[in-house]
């Protein structure tokens, strides 16, 4: 521990020193800058507002609005606990340097925010300085909520205050040295802080406007989506490449052709950002199954369209991991399906994966992947299924899944209690194999290890 | 007209039931039947688990609770408290009565009796119940001797009908027929006589040699209607005007209800009510999807109670402790302490079998129309007698006023010996207009079932220089079933049930020096319970792994060392030689595969198995054949034995393999199929079981097959990989680090 | 109409906004239902048409015991929304031994003694029946990809196995 914590230390010092190799200290990205152009503070941009509530709800007063931005912000998804009361706090955020917890934002007056005013709220969300001054960690995606209006700031504190307050204090953060001396962030906003609102950009249309401001001022995409520098900070060269997050893979989301959205068409796109599911290409699943639940699916469809449009300019990126996708629907009947079994990794029981899921999967995902019930089920051209590193895979089997649809709920069982490391694993590769466009070749270790992650 | 000689006479076999009990007093009383034809009233043992009720019997009363009705029709109707929930008793038990009455078993009818406390039971001998291998067993005498009584009768009906001598007639097929004359008249021509006719003084049993319906495959009576969905279950009960209810209990064990939030459910369309009970909330609605809707949109406050931090970890550290302490003596032979004194070698070693949920196939489902004047049950219940009286205590009504319809059982295994659910569904009832039928889902079935209890033994043995036990000590820690379930049978720290297989009947080996020991430790808070092979699922795990432990010690060869120790049990020695044979003991495997036997007596039965597995180098188990020999005395329907023991297996084989409920804040941590694993088809061994012909009365089948399971596995994987599991179920984690 | 079909007279019909006039074809004969879309088949036709020989046993499509048939192909009622079922021809335990194949394979049931409690049999004869339409003479390998999915608590596997191949049989 302890001398981890200096290693820690001193990677910080040298960085610092050094400068962040990836980032840059002095002149950092603004998140849309790729976009060229004009930026301009918002008084001064003449299109229609880009900021603040759709019109639907704009009418509807402060308190409304503020739930609809807070949605939009998935303010519930990071101060919520599985069992825990909404907004309450306390989820546990395992970094690789401490455990975070995050804080009761209801208005209780003692363990939540009830007593704050609204320049601390807007100090904690626009600078990540609490109240008393403490630096907040930027596990809480200040450097995205500094883009936020004054005005949205304080139309979600309205709602946030509309709440019933909760009773209930947050287990103490337990960080590591140095990180647990808070004073160090200070260095990290240098950094990483653009800490200015956002800005509009002449030169694009006010829809795209209107989808950056909800993808990186409200939706805070990059934070899961774009891979991390050293410092933690987002790397701005890699926007939306894709990244880690929690044992799961946050996909390419950038115009890439092969493996980002690139090809998608708008309407995918859109059912994917509303409804966690576009047909032929993914189902979201883990983590952003929670951001589809908590906040996407609250949004109109007018929003949706708009980030929609923003995501498809983003420049494409693509690395060596990237992913082909299969989009041919499989033989369909079990035979011809066993006849083309991938073999799994058990040495002397070639056929674990299909004993799993012919047992376990079939009777959902049916033999030619098309999903019997639900097209949510449908493995065709499914990056999870395309994935050979079979990584969200065996998430999506440990954990499960669940979306709330218009439909009720969708959800896939979660497997992780009921089978073996080796199961796990054999039935990766058999569906990676059978489904996609080549097999995954997960090992009991590495699903071990991914259990470990959550 | 007193059967009491005559039943010494008859009485048969050596593991009756009847501990000469029924004659002391009347045991048959013939009536003319209500609307006709004649009526046997008799009493049929509600169960042989205990021991107390034997003095109840004895006291000086008639309280029948089993009656024959033969019709003008000929056609017979058996009505007993018996239940049907696979085991095959609805046909088994018709079988006893046809073969003495000498009818067409199509011709029986069976129908569940009704729990009519003063029609049926007498109110110190309350427990009806269907379990722990007992139906036939119970059964096996009285019945017969009801069929032969009424056989009896009606041949001398028809004898002085035609004014003959009764010895020159005789029964066959619903007829009495004169030989000589050939003159023949039906038992519905005869019924009204015999009704008025004096109970004869001798009765004769049918020998055994001339059965020609016990002993062979009758085809099971219950079945045609279970593959066509014609076939009702509690689940499937449609009453006009029912509404449906599904339920939320807290949790955690032992929490209650602090509040509830139902705005948003009361809003889903087809949803009634919201009903609040002490410890759990339940929403009424026209169908189980709106029941179901509501309930996941209620926002419920629990106050989580003491239990709000319990996890397994804790019971089983408990339960850790518990051993270190000397238990409550079930067994003491010889001198344990002495002979281990002068042992060459001592072996030691612990044992761990978790928690377990039963998962009947058919979650629970109860249908309840609480009136003014009168209650309503429609449910599949092990315990007839049971389920009314709690429905009187929650409704205040008398018993005569509560009607509990029994329905076929979707899989018992021990959980429809509870009536915890049943109490529950009536205290919804009770705040609901109308009928209302209150459906468990899986996850609350799974979540809040009465569970096998965790078992923590530890056993010590005591070997001489050929390797042969000369001191065998056996302590367990865990809870006591009774103790809850039927205190009066839990005395001096001990019950039937815990040690069976253990201490009484004793493990079927010779074993000089032996002392058994059980040491009560209740978990907090989780309730635990009757699971299918009960006690002995404990026990023969512990005793026959063990054995096999000693067997390695001794360097000897696992059946050969068993063999070796059943000098002075020929029945078990017979069925482990037939298992062993059967399975092809000693031939070579290749590498990775290994054979494990076990052999028991426990329920009245003698059983062994050989189960073979193969392990892979991942610690994966696969069990590809298992071969079970089994002498349970004379065999009323083997194939009902065939299956049992197939369906038993495979019950034990998930267990073993995958079952285990773990409790963490308080909270089972399981909850369906994905998490709380079933074997399934593509995992299913190859069985074949073998009978042992016996002139030995019947003992159970229901239980002894999934009893004998897990020990064959486990001692299997040894064979296979030098790996001892001694903890359920099998850690595949731990087979994998195995060297292969 | 169908079985039981007096039940869904007094079956009070759910009202609401969600809610709209299915009709479904059932065993060969049409009936409408008033029930929420996403409502999921099982619930329908247990809870509203009274046809009970369909069971529940998960609700997650992990055991099998709700399959009924939809354009014969076998699939878990518990999670299949009504809706989705609309215009397609739905089978059920009651009327598949009005096939050749069901009748076979409910013989062959019998015949052997598969049932022990019965309650997943229903579903069991169902993925059979849906398994020897399409694969008249299957293989082992062929019984566990069409079985496996259901599971039976009374452990009747070797039967139904047993059952299978003699459904294939010519009686
Ligand atoms: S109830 Fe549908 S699969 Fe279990
Ligand atoms: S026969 Fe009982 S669950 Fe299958």
């Amino acid at each position: 521990m302890k001398r981890s914590g200096y290693t820690n230390l001193f990677v910080l010092l040298m960085a610092i020193i050094i400068g962040d190799v990836n980032g840059c200290i002095f002149h950092p990205h603004g998140p849309m800058d790729f976009a060229g152009g004009t930026q301009v503070v918002l008084a001064d941009y003449q299109g229609s507002d880009p900021t603040g509530a759709p019109p639907e709800v704009a009418g509807a007063g402060l308190v409304a609005r503020g739930e609809y931005l807070a949605r939009a912000a998935d303010c519930i998804g990071c101060h919520t606990t599985p069992l825990g009361k909404q907004f309450a706090g306390g989820l546990a955020f395992k970094l690789p340097v401490g455990t975070l917890y995050s804080t009761n934002i209801t208005p209780d007056k003692e363990t939540g925010i009830g007593e704050w005013t609204d320049n601390e709220f807007v100090t904690a969300m626009h600078d990540g300085v609490g109240r008393n001054g403490t630096r907040l960690y930027p596990a809480f995606p200040y450097s995205a909520y500094t883009l936020l209006t004054r005005n949205d700031v304080l139309a979600i504190k309205a709602y946030l205050f509309s709440l019933k307050p909760v009773h209930a204090m947050p287990p103490e953060n337990d960080m590591s040295f140095p990180f647990n001396q808070r004073y160090l962030m200070r260095f990290w906003n240098a950094l990483y802080n653009p800490a200015q609102r956002y800005q509009p950009n002449i030169d694009r249309a006010p829809t795209w406007n209107r989808g950056a401001y909800l993808t990186e001022a409200l939706g805070h995409c990059g934070e899961c989506h774009t891979p991390r520098t050293l410092l933690q900070g987002l790397d701005a060269n890699k926007k939306f490449e894709g990244a880690m997050i929690e044992g799961w893979k946050a996909y390419n989301m950038t115009s890439d052709q092969r493996s980002g959205i690139g090809n998608w068409s708008d309407e995918q796109l859109e059912n994917y950002l509303s409804t966690g599911h576009a047909e032929g290409r993914s189902t979201a699943a883990g983590p952003m199954s929670l951001v589809l639940n908590n906040s996407l699916r609250f949004l109109t469809k007018d929003d949706i369209r708009a980030m929609a449009e923003y995501l498809k300019t983003v420049p494409p990126l693509h690395n060596q991991a990237d992913l082909a996708v299969a989009q041919k629907r499989v033989s369909a009947t079990p035979s011809e399906a066993r006849a083309r079994s991938p073999r799994g990794p058990s040495p002397n029981d070639e056929d674990l994966g299909l004993r799993v899921f012919e047992g376990a999967c079939a009777s959902c995902h049916d033999w030619d992947g098309s999903g019997v019930h639900s097209p949510y089920a449908d493995l065709t051209g499914n990056r999870t299924v395309n994935d050979p590193s079979g990584v969200n895979m065996t998430q999506v089997i440990l954990q499960g899944a669940s979306l709330q649809t218009r439909q009720g709920e969708m959800f896939m069982p979660a497997f992780g209690t009921g089978y073996s490391n080796t199961e796990i694993s054999a039935v990766v590769n058999y569906v990676t194999g059978l489904f996609g466009v080549s097999p995954s070749t997960m090992t009991p270790d590495q699903v071990a290890e991914q259990r470990k992650k959550k | 007209m007193d059967l009491d000689q005559q039943l010494n006479v008859v009485k048969i076999g050596t593991e009756s039931v009847s501990d000469g009990s029924l004659s002391r007093r009347t045991f048959l009383k013939v009536t003319a039947a209500a609307g006709g034809g004649l009526l046997l009233s008799f009493i049929l043992p509600r169960t042989i688990w205990s021991k107390e009720a034997a003095g109840a019997r004895a006291a000086d009363m008639f309280a029948p609770n089993a009656f024959i009705r033969i019709g003008r029709d000929g056609l017979v109707t058996l009505i007993m408290p018996y239940v049907e929930m696979g085991q095959g008793t609805y046909t088994s038990i018709p079988m006893l009565i046809a073969e003495e009455l000498e009818v067409d078993l199509t011709h029986v009818t069976l129908e569940a009796a009704p729990p009519d406390e003063r029609r049926y039971a007498n109110s110190i001998f309350q427990i009806q119940a269907t379990g722990g291998s007992t139906s036939v067993r119970a059964a096996w005498e009285p019945l017969r001797l009801a069929g032969a009584t009424a056989r009896t009768m009606l041949v001398s009906a028809a004898a002085q009908t035609w004014k003959v001598d009764p010895t020159a007639c005789h029964a066959e097929k619903g007829e009495v027929i004169h030989a000589t004359s050939g003159r023949r008249l039906k038992y519905g021509a005869l019924v009204d006589t015999v009704a008025k006719l004096p109970i004869p003084d001798h009765v004769a049993l049918k020998a055994p040699e001339d059965f020609t319906l016990i002993g062979t495959s009758a085809k099971r009576l219950d079945t045609p209607d279970k593959v066509n969905g014609k076939a009702q279950f509690s689940i499937d009960v449609m009453i006009p005007g029912m509404k449906i209810a599904t339920v939320a209990a807290c949790p955690v064990f032992g929490g209650r209800l602090a509040g509830v939030d139902d705005g948003k459910a009361k809003r889903i369309s087809g949803v009634h009510q919201v009903v609040l009970l002490d410890n759990a909330v339940a929403v009424i609605a026209d169908h189980m999807w709106a029941a179901k809707q509501g309930l996941a949109a209620l926002d419920i406050q629990w106050d989580e109670g003491l239990n709000a931090t319990l996890s397994s970890a804790e019971i089983i550290r408990q339960l850790e402790t518990a051993l270190l302490k000397p238990g409550v003596i079930a067994r003491k032979d010889g001198d344990v302490a002495k002979a281990m004194a002068g042992a060459a070698m001592k072996i030691e070693a612990l044992y761990q079998m978790p928690f377990l949920a039963h998962a009947t196939m058919e979650p629970w489902s109860c249908t309840v129309h609480v009136r003014k004047d009168g209650c309503d049950v429609w449910v599949g219940s092990q315990v007839l007698a049971r389920a009314q009286a709690t429905v009187a205590e929650v409704t205040g009504l008398p018993l005569e006023k509560i009607l509990v319809h029994n329905q076929l059982l979707g899989g018992g295994f021990g959980r429809r010996l509870e009536v915890d659910f049943i109490t529950q569904a009536v205290q919804i009832a009770k705040q609901v207009d109308g009928p209302v039928k209150v459906v468990w889902t899986r996850e609350e079935d799974i979540q809040h079932d009465i569970y096998r209890p965790y078992y923590y033994d530890r056993m010590v043995a005591g070997l001489d220089k050929g390797g042969m036990p000369v001191a065998w000590s056996h302590r367990s820690a865990g809870s006591s079933i009774y103790a809850r379930w039927h205190p009066p049978a839990f005395k001096d720290g001990l019950d039937p049930d815990v040690l069976e297989g253990a201490a009484e009947p004793p493990p079927p080996y010779a074993l000089p020096n032996m002392l058994v020991e059980y040491v009560r430790q209740e978990p907090p808070g989780i309730p635990t319970g009757f699971w299918r092979g009960v006690g002995p699922t404990h026990n023969v795990f512990v005793v026959e792994s063990f054995i096999d432990e000693l067997a390695t010690a001794a360097k000897k060869d696992p059946v050969e060392y068993r063999r070796a120790l059943l000098g002075a049990s020929p029945r078990a020695k017979a069925v482990l030689e037939l298992a062993a044979e059967k399975a092809g003991w000693g031939q070579p495997l290749p590498a990775g595969r290994g054979r494990g036997v076990s052999v028991q007596f426990v329920f009245g039965s003698y059983v062994a198995q050989v189960a073979e597995v193969q392990v892979d180098k991942n610690g994966e188990v696969r069990v590809t054949r298992v071969v079970c020999a089994v002498d349970c005395g004379v065999v009323v329907n083997p194939d009902t034995v065939k299956a049992q023991m197939e369906g038993g297996i495979m019950f034990g084989l998930a267990a073993a393999l995958f079952s285990e409920i773990t409790v963490k804040n308080g909270r089972v941590e399981q909850s369906n199929f994905n998490d709380y694993r079933m074997l399934r088809m593509n995992e299913a061994p190859a069985i074949e079981v073998y009978l042992v012909k016996s002139g030995e009365a019947p003992g159970g089948i229901g239980e002894p097959g999934t009893s004998a399971l897990a020990p064959a596995l486990t001692n299997a994987i040894f064979a296979a990989t030098g790996t001892r599991i001694r903890k359920l179920p099998v850690n595949r984690v731990e087979l994998r680090s195995a060297k292969l | 109409m169908i079985a039981r079909d007096e039940a869904s007279v007094w079956r009070r019909q759910p009202d609401g906004e969600e809610t709209d006039m299915l009709t479904l074809n059932i065993n060969g004969k049409d009936c409408e239902v008033n029930v929420p879309e996403d409502m999921p088949l099982l619930w329908v036709l247990r809870d509203v048409l009274g046809m009970t020989g369909t069971k529940f046993g998960c609700g997650i499509a992990q055991c099998g015991v709700c399959t009924v048939h939809v354009d014969g192909q076998p699939i878990r009622s518990c999670i299949m929304p009504v809706v989705a079922v609309r215009g397609k021809k739905i089978m059920t335990i009651e009327a598949v031994g009005q096939t050749p194949t069901g009748a076979n394979v409910q013989k062959a049931w019998l015949d052997l003694e598969v049932v022990q409690c019965g309650y997943c049999q229903s579903g069991q004869i169902m993925c059979a029946a849906a398994l020897l339409a399409a694969t008249p003479h299957p293989n082992d390998a062929d019984i566990d990809a069409a079985m496996a999915g259901t599971i039976c608590r009374c452990g009747t596997y070797t039967r139904i196995r047993a059952a299978i191949k003699r459904a294939t049989q010519p009686s």
